[in-house]
C-alpha cells in the first residue's frame, strides 16, 4: 500500500509493506540514522520519534514497534528534524549540551525526541516523561537538569509547523491498492467500528492491530508473518470515552494516556498505576481494548477494571453482547471471544473511590508486573460489606480472589481480618515461579497487599513512592 | 588553559542532533552482507546433526557456515584460545553460536538463523557454583590464595567472630548500542574493520589470526561506542571475526550487529560471586582479621576471568587495614555465558564482601556501622608533597556552584571518637589497637601511601549530616510500622593500573599542519566517558591553543599500534601522558626553530594563549608552525608512556600492582516497604576524589552515572537462568536497569579538592570505575532498613530486589 506522511516537514509518498517498522524504514531506506535501535521492542526509547496527528496533537512514539501504515496522514519528526532549519539547536538540545546530558550519545536522539515533544506539550513531569528512555551512562541527573532548564524556553516555530501543514492540506488515508505481495490482500484500514465489524466478519482470521505495542514484538522478535492485518487507528469512534451519571465507557481504542486522564480524578490509585504502565511512548500507542483483548495474565488494567466491576462490550458484525470482564478470561491464552468478534469497549460503574491498585515489579517505572493487585472494599460501620479483589500475575489469567472476598465479607475492616484472610489466597491462587518473582513471594506479597490496603485505608503510610527525603 | 575546565563532551552537538556516527550508521556499499548467528538452545551437549538446508533456502541468504565449514575454526578468546567462533561439535552454553548466516539484509539473516534443524545429545550442565564445586570444574589448577599475617591466630584472639555469606548477582552491561562490526575487504586480502570495541588492537590481532595474515594486513578503526562498560573489551571479537571471515570468503563487505536478545544471550556479563567470610573483631570494633572464600562464577571460557577474580581479591580490604587476612579465590567453570569485564572488574564484588563484614560486625557490636568503618581505615597519608606536573595546576578549580570548592587544607583528620565499650552486646576484653603501629599495607603487601578517606569521610558525614539523620531515621522507624528507612555511608578505595603490568603503556601520534591545526590520535577509545575531550584538552594546553584547534580522530591501529584496551579506568592517565609526550616533543622542535627569532633560549619558550612567547617577544602559534615547516623540521611526533612504580606477582599475591588509589565515599538513604520489600533511594551524597580534575563536568558525569549503575547492580538488576541454564532475562522487558525515577530524589555530588600525589597527567586521577562502587552504600542502607524490623541480622543478599528485601525483613524478624 502507498501512504503519505510528513517526515521532518517534507511530504513523503511511500510504498509500505504492512509490517515494516518505521525504524527500519528510517535507517535503511530514508538513511536517517540518527534514530537508533536499542532493543527493538519498545522498552529503551532509543528509537523515539515525535508523531503529530491531523488534530494537531503531538506524541512521542517508539519507531521500532510502529508499522509504516500507522503513519498514514500523520507527521513524523526525528532527531534530525528537531533543530531549526537554519541549524539552531532546539532548547532541549542546547540544554542537553550545556548540562552534559549525553555521554556515549546513543540514547540521546531518543531522549531529544521525547523531551522536545514534552516541551511542545508543556509537560514538566520530567521523570515520567523520560521513563521510557533508558540511559546507561549518565544516571539521568544531567538529563533531568537539562529538561528543567529548557522548560521556560519558547517552542520553536518549526515544532508547530507539522500540525499547521496537516491542517492546511488535510492528508487523507490514501491507500492505493497494490495487490500486495503474493496476491495477499492489502491491509485494511477501517474508519469506524461499523466498517471494522463488517470487515472482520469477512476476515475472521485476520490480525487486528491497535497500538502495536504487543503485536509489534510478534514481528520484531518472533518474526511472525501476521497474514491479513487491519489497522484500527482510523476508527475515531472507537477512541471515544463516554461518561454519564452511571457509567464511564472507554472505547477499545482509547489509549492509556487518555484513560489515565479520565481516571485521575475518580480513581487516583488506578491512574497512578497507569502512570507506571509502560512509558509515555507505550501509553501513547497502547489501547485499553488491546490490553484486555490480548488476554495476558499480566496485563495491568484488567485487575483494576475487574475490581471496579467492569463490563466488557463485544461485537461481532451487528451482534453485540456484554459480559462481566472477569468472565472474558477463560484460561491462559483463551478468551470468551468468537471468530470475527472484537472488543468494542469496556465500562465501569460510577462509584465512590475505594479502589487501590498495587503493582509490584522489579523497577517502579515501565516494568511488567510480577503481581498486580486491585482492591475495592465497601465498608459500613467498620464492617466489610462488599469486596471485589482481583490480581494479575497470580494465575494464567487476570483473576478475581473469590475465596479471599468471601472470607472478608461481614468481618471488621481491621488488620486482624486482613491477616486472618491470608490462608484464603492459596485457595484462589497457585502462582508460578519465573524471572520476575518466585511463587512464594507472589503469594506472600499478595497477602500483604490486603494488609496494606487496610492499613492505607486507615491512614497509615504504606507507599515508598510517597516518602520524601 | 584548556585543562581543568568543564567543557562539554566533544561530540555533544553531534549526539543531540543525531549526527554522531556509530558502526551501524556508517554508509555501506550496496552489496554489503548482513550476518547473524544461529544459537544453541541447550547448555551442554554435543551436536550430532546440523541441517542447514532451510537456512540456505531462506529469502536473501547468500551463505551459511557451520564450524566444520571453517578449517581451522577461528578463535575468539582474548586469553586462552578456548572460544571457537562456531561450535566444533561441543556445546558449552545456551546461546553459543553454532552457525553463521550471511544475507542481503539484517532481518533476513536473523529470520534465516531460526530455521536450522539442530540435533544434539544433551548432557547435564554445570550451572551453579555448588555444581561446579562438586564437579571441581574450575579454571587454574586450584584456588589462588593471598595471605597476610596469621589469620588463624587473629581469629582465635578475637572477642567477636562474624561469619556469613553474601551472594552477589551478575550484571548485564546493557550498553545502549549493541555489539557491532563491519568488515571492508581491501586489495590483496587486506581488511579494514570498524568495530564497536574498547580494544582495537585485540580486534586486529584476532582478525589477523582468523585470516591467517600478519597484523599489518588488518586495520581497525573505532570512532566511538554507544557505551562499553567493559562489555566491549573482548566480546566484540566474535562479530569482527565473523565479518572478516565472510568478507574474505565472499569478497563483499560484511556487517554484523546483535539484536538485543542475542546480545544478552551470547555475550558475557559481570561475574556473579559468593563471598563467604569469617572475621574477628575486638570489643571496640577493630578488625583483627578476615578469612574469605571468594567463589567466582566464570562461565564456560576463560576470557578475562583470572584478572577479574584477582581484582576481587585485591579489593577484599577496600579501605580497611586488616592486620591479618586470607583470601581464597575459586574460579568456577560453568555452562553459562563466559563472564567478562564490567566496570570495576571484580573489584566491586570484593568490596561488597568487606563492606558486608563491616555491617555485620557493627550489628553484632551494636555500633554505628560508620564508626566501625572509620575505626578500621588505613592510616592517613602524610601531607602530600605533590608538585606540579607539566604545567599549571595550582589554580583552584573553578567549578559550578554545585561542585565543592571549599579548601580543606588545615582541617586535619577528625580523631576517632573514643570507644568506651558501652552497649557492647557481648562484652569482651579490649584488645590491642588493630594495626596500631603495623605497616599500612594491604593484604598483598602494598603500602598505602596516599590514603585520604579519613578526611573525606569526616567531611562527607558532616556535610550530609549523617549523624543527625541517622538519629532522625531511628525515631521515624520507631513510629512507622510499615515503612522503614536506612542510611549508610560507605567508602571506596580503588587500585589504578592494569594488574597485568605490561598493559600499562600507551602511544600517541600528533601532527601539526602548516596552518597550525592539530591532528591528535592515541590508542584510547571513546565510549562516552569523554576521554577524547580530556586528551584534547591536554593537547591544547601543551600547545597553548584553543581547544577547537585540536582535531579529535578515530582510534586507528594504523596510526598507533600495540595499544591496550581502554579499560581499568586507565584511558586518560595513559593516553593523556602519551599525547603530552608527543606534544612536548613538537613544542621542543618548534621552540628550537623560533628561539633565535624570539631572542631566547629554546628552554625559555612558552606556548600559551595562542602565542609562542619568550619574555616579551612573541609570535602566533600559526606563525611559529609555518617557520618550523619552512625550516624543514618535522611537525609530526609520536608519544609514548609507561606507568612507573608498578611490579606485581599475581601468583604470590605480592607487590605493587597499582600506581595509586582513587577514593570516594557515598552516603545513601533508602526506604523499604516491609509488606512487599519495595524499596527506593531517597537521597545520596557523594564526595569523590579525581585528583586535580582534567574536566570536572565529565568527571561528575562519570560519578553520577557510575553510582546509578552500581546501585542498579545491587538492587533491581537481576539475571535469572532457569534450571536448564537458559537465560530468562534477555531484554529490557525482563532485565531492568535503572530509569530516571530510580536515581536518588536528592543527589549531591562533590569533587574532593585534592591532587594526585603521583605524577599523573596534570595530577588528575582515573575516574571510570571507582564511582561504580559508591553504589554499595545503597545495599548497606537497605540492610540497615531491614535491620530496623527485628532483632536478627537481616543478611540481605544482592541484588536487593523487592523479593530479597522482603526475605531479609523476614529474617530480621526471626
Amino acid at each position: 500500500m502507498t501512504i503519505r506522511f510528513l517526515l521532518n516537514g517534507e511530504p513523503q509518498e511511500v510504498e509500505a509493506a504492512p509490517t515494516r517498522t518505521l525504524l527500519d524504514w528510517l535507517r535503511e531506506d530514508a538513511r536517517l540514522t540518527g534514530t537508533k535501535e536499542g532493543c527493538n521492542e519498545g522498552d529503551c526509547g532509543a528509537c523515539t520519534v515525535m508523531v503529530t496527528d491531523p488534530d494537531g496533537s503531538a506524541r512521542a512514539l517508539n519507531a521500532c514497534i510502529l508499522f509504516l501504515p500507522q503513519l498514514a496522514g500523520r507527521a513524523v519528526r526525528t532527531v534530525e528534524g528537531i533543530a531549526a532549519p537554519d541549524g539552531t539547536l532546539h532548547p532541549v538540545q542546547q540544554a542537553m549540551v550545556d548540562h552534559h546530558g549525553s555521554q556515549c550519545g546513543f540514547c540521546t536522539p531518543g531522549f531529544i525526541a521525547t523531551m522536545a515533544t514534552a516541551h511542545l506539550n508543556g509537560a514538566t513531569d520530567h521523570e515520567d516523561q523520560i521513563a521510557g528512555n533508558l540511559c546507561r551512562c549518565t544516571g539521568y541527573a544531567p538529563i533531568l537538569r537539562a529538561a528543567r532548564a529548557a522548560e521556560t524556553a519558547p517552542v520553536p516555530a518549526h515544532m508547530r509547523a507539522d500540525a499547521e501543514t496537516l491542517r492546511a492540506d488535510p492528508f487523507h488515508w490514501s491507500e492505493i491498492p497494490s495487490g500486495g505481495a503474493g496476491g495477499r490482500q492489502p491491509p485494511a484500514a477501517p474508519t469506524s467500528a461499523d466498517e471494522l465489524a463488517d470487515w472482520y466478519m469477512a476476515h475472521p482470521d485476520a490480525t487486528l492491530i491497535a497500538g502495536a505495542t504487543d503485536v509489534g514484538l510478534w514481528v520484531t522478535k518472533q518474526h511472525r508473518d501476521l497474514g491479513q492485518v487491519a489497522f484500527l487507528n482510523q476508527c475515531a469512534d472507537l477512541r471515544e470515552i463516554a461518561v454519564n451519571v452511571e457509567t464511564i465507557r472507554f472505547g477499545a481504542m482509547a489509549n492509556l494516556n487518555d484513560v489515565q486522564a479520565e481516571l485521575a480524578p475518580r480513581h487516583p490509585s488506578f491512574a497512578d498505576m497507569i502512570r507506571r504502565y509502560g512509558s509515555v511512548q507505550v501509553r501513547n500507542a497502547a489501547t485499553i481494548g488491546g490490553n484486555i483483548a490480548n488476554g495476558s495474565p499480566i496485563g495491568d488494567t484488567p485487575p483494576a477494571l475487574i475490581a471496579l466491576g467492569a463490563t466488557l462490550h463485544l461485537r461481532r458484525g451487528e451482534a453485540r453482547r456484554d459480559l462481566a470482564l472477569e468472565n472474558f478470561f477463560l484460561d491462559y491464552g483463551q478468551q470468551d471471544r468468537a471468530p470475527g468478534e472484537f472488543v468494542e469497549g469496556v465500562s465501569i460503574p460510577v462509584q465512590p473511590d475505594r479502589l487501590r491498585v498495587y503493582k509490584l515489579s522489579k523497577r517502579f517505572d515501565q516494568d511488567i508486573s510480577a503481581v498486580c493487585g486491585a482492591f475495592n472494599l465497601a465498608v459500613e460501620d467498620g464492617t466489610i460489606r462488599t469486596a471485589r479483589i482481583a490480581f494479575g500475575g497470580m494465575a494464567g489469567i487476570p483473576k478475581r480472589a473469590a475465596a479471599v472476598e468471601a472470607t472478608l465479607i461481614g468481618r471488621p475492616a481491621t488488620d486482624a481480618t486482613a491477616r486472618a484472610a491470608a490462608h484464603a489466597f492459596a485457595e484462589d491462587f497457585a502462582p508460578l515461579t519465573d524471572m520476575r518473582a518466585s511463587a512464594a513471594y507472589r503469594l506472600q506479597s499478595a497477602q500483604n497487599m490486603l494488609i496494606r490496603y487496610v492499613a492505607e485505608m486507615s491512614g497509615q503510610a504504606t507507599s515508598v513512592l510517597e516518602v520524601r527525603p | 588553559m584548556s585543562v581543568h575546565k568543564a567543557v562539554p563532551h566533544d561530540a555533544a552537538q553531534l549526539h543531540v542532533t543525531g549526527r554522531a556516527r556509530y558502526v551501524d550508521d556508517i554508509p555501506v556499499p550496496a552489496d554489503c552482507l548482513h550476518l547473524a548467528f544461529g544459537l544453541s538452545t541447550i547448555a551442554k551437549g554435543r551436536l550430532t546433526a546440523l541441517d542447514l538446508d532451510a537456512v540456505r533456502a531462506a529469502p536473501g541468504v547468500v551463505g551459511v557456515w557451520a564450524g566444520n565449514d571453517l578449517d581451522p575454526i577461528p578463535d575468539c578468546s582474548p586469553s586462552n584460545h578456548d572460544e571457537p567462533l562456531l561450535s566444533d561439535g561441543a556445546i558449552h552454553y545456551a546461546g553459543q553460536p553454532l552457525f553463521l548466516v550471511a544475507a542481503t539484509g539484517h532481518l533476513a539473516a536473523r529470520k534465516a538463523a531460526t530455521l536450522a534443524r539442530v540435533d544434539v545429545v544433551e548432557e547435564t550442565p554445570i550451572l551453579s557454583i555448588d555444581q561446579a564445586r562438586a564437579a571441581d570444574s574450575r579454571f587454574e589448577d586450584g584456588p589462588r590464595i593471598y595471605a597476610k599475617g596469621d589469620i588463624d591466630a587473629a581469629l582465635d584472639q578475637a572477642d567477636h567472630i562474624v561469619e556469613g555469606t553474601i551472594e552477589i548477582g551478575g550484571q548485564e552491561h546493557f550498553y545502549l548500542e549493541g555489539q557491532a562490526a563491519l568488515a571492508l575487504p581491501q586489495e590483496d586480502g587486506d581488511m579494514i574493520v570498524h568495530s564497536s570495541s574498547q580494544h582495537p588492537t585485540e580486534i586486529q590481532h584476532k582478525v589477523a589470526d582468523a585470516l591467517g595474515r600478519p597484523m599489518h594486513a588488518v586495520r581497525v578503526e573505532v570512532r566511538r561506542m554507544g557505551g562499553g562498560f567493559g562489555g566491549k573489551e573482548s566480546q566484540g571479537n566474535h562479530l569482527a571475526i565473523a565479518c572478516a571471515v565472510v568478507a574474505e570468503r565472499t569478497g563483499r563487505p560484511a556487517k554484523m550487529r546483535y539484536d538485543r536478545d542475542d546480545d544478552f544471550i551470547v555475550t558475557g556479563k559481570r561475574h556473579d560471586a559468593r563471598i563467604s567470610y569469617r572475621a574477628g573483631f575486638d570489643g571496640d570494633g577493630r578488625c583483627l582479621g578476615v578469612n574469605y572464600v571468594q567463589d567466582i562464577r566464570c562461565g564456560w571460557a576463560m576470557d578475562l576471568s583470572l584478572p577479574v577474580a584477582d581484582r576481587a581479591m585485591l579489593h577484599a580490604d577496600n579501605a580497611y587495614l586488616l592486620p591479618a587476612a586470607r583470601i581464597t579465590s575459586h574460579r568456577w567453570k560453568t555452562n553459562t555465558q563466559s563472564a567478562t569485564a564490567f566496570r570495576g572488574f571484580g573489584g566491586p564484588q570484593g568490596m561488597v564482601g568487606i563492606e558486608r563484614v563491616m555491617d555485620h560486625a557493627a550489628f553484632v557490636l551494636d555500633m554505628d556501622p560508620l564508626q566501625v568503618r572509620r575505626l578500621n581505615y588505613y592510616r592517613k597519608a602524610p601531607a602530600a608533597d605533590a608538585g606540579p606536573s607539566g604545567g599549571s595546576f595550582s589554580a583552584k578549580m573553578k567549578q559550578g556552584a554545585r561542585l565543592d570548592t571549599a579548601d580543606l587544607e588545615g582541617r586535619g583528620a577528625v580523631r576517632v571518637a573514643p570507644v568506651t565499650g558501652t552497649a557492647k552486646r557481648f562484652g569482651g576484653a579490649h584488645s590491642p589497637v588493630a594495626g596500631g603501629d603495623a605497616p599500612n599495607t594491604t593484604p598483598y603487601g602494598m603500602e598505602v601511601e596516599d590514603f585520604i578517606l579519613n578526611d573525606m569521610t569526616d567531611r562527607l558525614a558532616a556535610d550530609c549530616d549523617y549523624k543527625g539523620r541517622r538519629a532522625d531515621i531511628a525515631a521515624w522507624n520507631a513510629r512507622e510500622p510499615v515503612l522503614k528507612r536506612g542510611i549508610a555511608l560507605t567508602p571506596v578505595k580503588f587500585g589504578i593500573s592494569f594488574t597485568l603490568t605490561h598493559l600499562n603503556q600507551a602511544g600517541a601520534l600528533v601532527h601539526v599542519y602548516q596552518d597550525g591545526s592539530i591532528h591528535m590520535n592515541h590508542g584510547g577509545t571513546e565510549m562516552g566517558q569523554g576521554l577524547f575531550q580530556k586528551v584534547a584538552q591536554v593537547a591544547a594546553a601543551r600547545f597553548g591553543v584553543p581547544l577547537a584547534q585540536v582535531k579529535i580522530t578515530a582510534t586507528d591501529t594504523g596510526k598507533v599500534p600495540n595499544t591496550s584496551a581502554t579499560a581499568a579506568s586507565s584511558g586518560s592517565d595513559l593516553n593523556g601522558m602519551a599525547v603530552k609526550a608527543a606534544c612536548d616533543a613538537l613544542c621542543g622542535r618548534i621552540a628550537e626553530v623560533v628561539a633565535p627569532e624570539l631572542q631566547a633560549e629554546a628552554a625559555d619558550v612558552v606556548f600559551e594563549e595562542g602565542m609562542v612567547r619568550a619574555g616579551t617577544a612573541e609570535m602566533t602559534f600559526e606563525d611559529a608552525v609555518a617557520r618550523t615547516y619552512l625550516a624543514r623540521v618535522s611537525l609530526s611526533a609520536t608519544g609514548f608512556y609507561k606507568t612507573p612504580r608498578i611490579a606485581w606477582d599475581r601468583i604470590a599475591g605480592q607487590g605493587r600492582p597499582f600506581f595509586y588509589f582513587a577514593y570516594g565515599a557515598a552516603c545513601s538513604e533508602v526506604v523499604i516497604d516491609t509488606l512487599t520489600g519495595e524499596n527506593r533511594i531517597l537521597r545520596t551524597d557523594i564526595l569523590h576524589d579525581v585528583g586535580q580534575s582534567l574536566n570536572p563536568a565529565l568527571d561528575v558525569g562519570q560519578i553520577e552515572g557510575g553510582f546509578v549503575q552500581g546501585a542498579g547492580w545491587l538492587t533491581m538488576e537481576e539475571l535469572v537462568w532457569d534450571d536448564k541454564g537458559v537465560l530468562r532475562t534477555h531484554a529490557p522487558s525482563t532485565y531492568k536497569i535503572p530509569c530516571a525515577s530510580d536515581a536518588p530524589d536528592v543527589f549531591n555530588v562533590a569533587l574532593w579538592d585534592g591532587v594526585n600525589r603521583e605524577d599523573t597527567i596534570y595530577r588528575s586521577k582515573a575516574v571510570g570505575e571507582p564511582p561504580f562502587m559508591l553504589g554499595i552504600s545503597v545495599l548497606s542502607a537497605l540492610g540497615q532498613a531491614c535491620a530496623a524490623c527485628g532483632p536478627h541480622f537481616p543478611d540481605l543478599q544482592a541484588p536487593a530486589t523487592a523479593e530479597a528485601v522482603l526475605a531479609a525483613v523476614t529474617r530480621a524478624r526471626g
